[in-house]
């Protein structure tokens, strides 16, 4: 048990030591708290949008001016031919064309019916479809004004309406950077882990200091404790101010118990430390260590929901990430930190995160030879 | 020259011995595509639902079964009044409740409207909003054609909508171009400043400055491996890309592997950059990783869009050659482009290209003194 505490002392000395590593732990979160939870977003900001009117009419300059008005689309130039739309488009200054044909307002009038047609780049799938959805609403909305102004009619009523009335629970303003920030914190939680671990094992490598560790009488154990445990309380704490920068900066809700939090980030950062040291175990260089350990956390980061929501994935894939540590600590963090979810709630991800702890680390323990 | 070749021939050697890190060399693309083109998809389908029914009369039902049946919902609980809804959310059994009153059909007859309840867990607003989208759409639609029989609505601007290089909103198109940066950054910048911090460290890059080679001969040396693992792992991306996932190439192969050859240049004069400010492996390997992979992951607009991000982060994502690359990618493959579309972009990697030489030179020379 002394001996435990004094390899937890040297651990910890070592680190402060390091100045490099300090400013790591206090520089990464603030960066990645900051970055990447405003970088990863779907929310529309702004669509730039070619005008093609053919009708030069005032009902197509309503139309027009309506849409530069939506805070989502800008009309930066008009042409009355469509080839320039789709070139603005080649060029990568446009990614939507909006082409009011010749008597768009006359059919309107005289037909109640009149056409127009919307050129969406779609390379990136997402946004496209939802600039089209905020066009088509926009579009209906004019459609509705013209319908007040000419008929002079009340608002169509049809005999029949069900009204959906949609109410969002735990983020009723929809902000997306609520649901990034406790993804951050796990990746966050994660790269602090895995990195200051596997430095501290590779330096102690190449220093020699560890084959002089080897020939004490210190416990395979005891050693692996001290790779993992003070690394666990500083990526901890590394959560905590994570947790901090995101209540201060964008308002961040933490509606449910802290100490799960905790906790379930011990258990986690037990089963991927492990996974890391057993990595560090069958590898020969400090090269191929990283490389493998990027290769599987990157597999499993992108599986775990992070960017993209799991249920979107085929069965196959989900099925998988059931061994996949990131992605049940993922759940947790979102699950009590939005939605005060109590134990209870959570033993599937308790018992997941236990076994896969307890496989990675016994793993490491018993390829893990004192002899080099 | 002949010891030009025998220099090279041992860095190749160096490389192929490690049969681990060739793996994962050839690799990383191949998952990344299979992650990307299968794995990755902000497509909703199958969300687990709860329908909470204080009614259960014939219109309930029907709608239900609609909502059931579209392919997006599934059921994941029936609810009784009783129920506590918070806990069913809490749980993260389902993620959206759809509630209809009592008396809903009886309602809907006689006053003309009735309400449906939308109840969303929007802790994942994307998701939470898109799902309500679809209830309500279809729902609309049962309401126009059960009950109104699509009776014409007057007035109706119909928009006629192309959704153009992508007509089926595949996500992997958009993915593709980004993969290919993010690898050959990896490859061409990364390992090859490793490679040479490593020798710095280990010592034997004194010894080769020693012998007869010109330091540019080892600079070449090092750099030539590197740069046709590259190649190869572009011309595997790409081949995987169009023969797999079916992404087009729709504008010249040629100009495709030459803009993808520049990016090389640049990313490996890059990687010797950071070898000379590096003391050694450790600290390039993480220069290479934060200042680079992490970057290039997520401002280039290779997952998210850049138009989206805040004005300090897009002014970030300009100094950043993966951004252009990406574009310039997307251009020749997707959109069919030639150069007079893409010369802009080109020429910034070209500027960059020229940039990271010089100053590699430049620190070169002065570490070498």
């Amino acid at each position: 048990m002394k001996t435990l505490f004094y390899v937890l002392q040297k651990e910890f000395i070592q680190v402060k030591r390091n100045k490099v590593m300090l400013r790591m732990i206090i520089m990464i979160p603030i960066v990645q708290m900051l970055v990447l939870v405003f970088a990863a977003t779907y929310d529309l900001k702004n669509v730039n949008v070619f005008l093609v009117d053919q009708d030069l009419s005032s009902t197509s300059r309503k139309l027009a001016s309506k849409i530069d008005a939506s805070p989502f689309f800008t009309i930066n130039n008009t042409s009355f031919n469509p080839e320039d739309g789709e070139n603005e488009i080649l060029n990568n200054r446009d990614d939507m064309v909006l082409v009011i044909p010749k008597d768009f307002e006359r059919n309107l009038m005289r037909e109640d019916k009149a056409n127009l047609q919307l050129l969406v780049n779609a390379i990136d799938g997402q946004s496209a479809q939802i600039g089209y959805s905020y066009a088509a609403s926009v579009i209906g909305g004019f459609n509705k004004d013209i319908i007040a102004d000419w008929k002079g009619l009340p608002e169509f009523k049809p005999p029949y309406q069900i009204n959906t009335v949609s109410r969002f629970w735990y983020n009723s303003e929809l902000e997306y950077k609520w649901y990034m920030a406790p993804g951050v914190l796990a990746l966050l939680v994660t790269l602090i882990g895995l990195n200051l671990s596997s430095t501290s094992l590779v330096k102690e490598k190449e220093d020699g200091t560890i084959e002089q560790l080897n020939v004490t009488p210190i416990r395979k154990i005891q050693f692996l404790a001290g790779k993992l445990i003070p690394f666990i309380v500083i990526a901890l704490f590394d959560l905590s101010f994570g947790l901090f920068l995101a209540r201060m900066v964008f308002n961040l809700p933490i509606v449910g118990n802290l100490g799960l939090v905790f906790g379930f980030g011990v258990l986690y950062l037990v089963g991927i430390l492990g996974l890391g040291l057993f990595i560090s175990t069958v590898a020969d260089t400090q090269q191929q260590v990283m490389f493998v350990t990027f290769f599987f956390m990157m597999i499993f980061i992108l599986m775990s929901g992070i960017f993209t929501p799991v249920e979107s994935m085929p069965q196959w894939a989900q099925t998988i990430d059931q061994i996949n540590p990131v992605y049940h600590f993922m759940r947790v963090l979102r699950m009590v930190v939005l939605k005060g979810s109590h134990f209870g709630d959570l033993i599937h991800e308790f018992v997941a995160l236990s076994i896969l702890g307890f496989t990675f680390l016994t793993l490491a323990l018993k390829r893990y030879r004192k002899t080099a | 020259m002949k010891q030009f070749l025998g220099f090279l021939r041992k860095e190749f050697l160096h490389i192929f011995r490690d049969p681990r890190t060739m793996i994962i060399i050839f690799g990383i693309p191949v998952v990344q595509l299979m992650l990307f083109g299968k794995v990755i998809s902000t497509d909703i389908q199958n969300a687990k639902i709860a329908i909470l029914d204080q009614s259960h009369d014939n219109t309930t039902r029907e709608i239900s079964s609609k909502l059931l049946s579209s392919g997006y919902f599934v059921l994941g609980q029936e609810l009784l009044p009783g129920d506590n809804v918070e806990d069913v959310f809490r749980q993260g059994k389902v993620k959206m409740i759809v509630t209809f009153g009592p008396e809903f059909e009886h309602n809907l007859e006689r006053d003309g409207k009735a309400d449906v309840q939308l109840l969303a867990d929007a802790s994942d607003p994307n998701t939470a909003r898109i799902l309500t989208n679809y209830a309500s759409g279809i729902i609309n639609d049962y309401v126009k054609k059960e009950k109104l029989q699509n009776i014409q609505l007057p007035d109706q601007i119909n928009v006629e909508v192309r959704m153009l290089y992508n007509e089926g909103l595949k996500s992997v198109y958009m993915f593709v171009p980004g993969i290919m940066a993010m690898i050959l950054m990896l490859i061409s910048a990364m390992m090859t400043s490793i490679s040479i911090s490593k020798e710095k460290e280990m010592g034997t890059m004194e010894v080769l400055l020693a012998s007869p080679l010109k330091p540019i001969q080892i600079v070449l040396g090092k750099v030539t491996p590197y740069l046709l693992l590259s190649f190869i792992n572009a011309l595997t991306i790409i081949l995987l890309g169009v023969f797999v996932f079916g992404v087009p190439i729709k504008g010249s192969f040629l100009l495709l592997m030459g803009e993808a050859f520049l990016f090389i240049l640049m990313a490996l004069s890059l990687g010797i950059l950071i070898s000379t400010v590096a003391p050694n492996q450790m600290v390039a390997m993480f220069i290479s990783l934060l200042g680079l992979m992490l970057p290039t992951i997520l401002l280039s607009g290779f997952i998210f869009p850049i138009q989206n991000m805040p004005l300090p982060l897009r002014i970030v994502s300009n100094i950043l050659p993966p951004r252009w690359f990406i574009v310039i990618i997307r251009n020749i493959m997707l959109k069919g482009t030639g150069i007079q579309y893409i010369w802009k972009e080109t020429m910034v990697l070209i500027f960059m290209a020229f940039t990271f030489i010089a100053l590699s030179i430049k620190n070169f020379k002065i570490r070498l003194e």
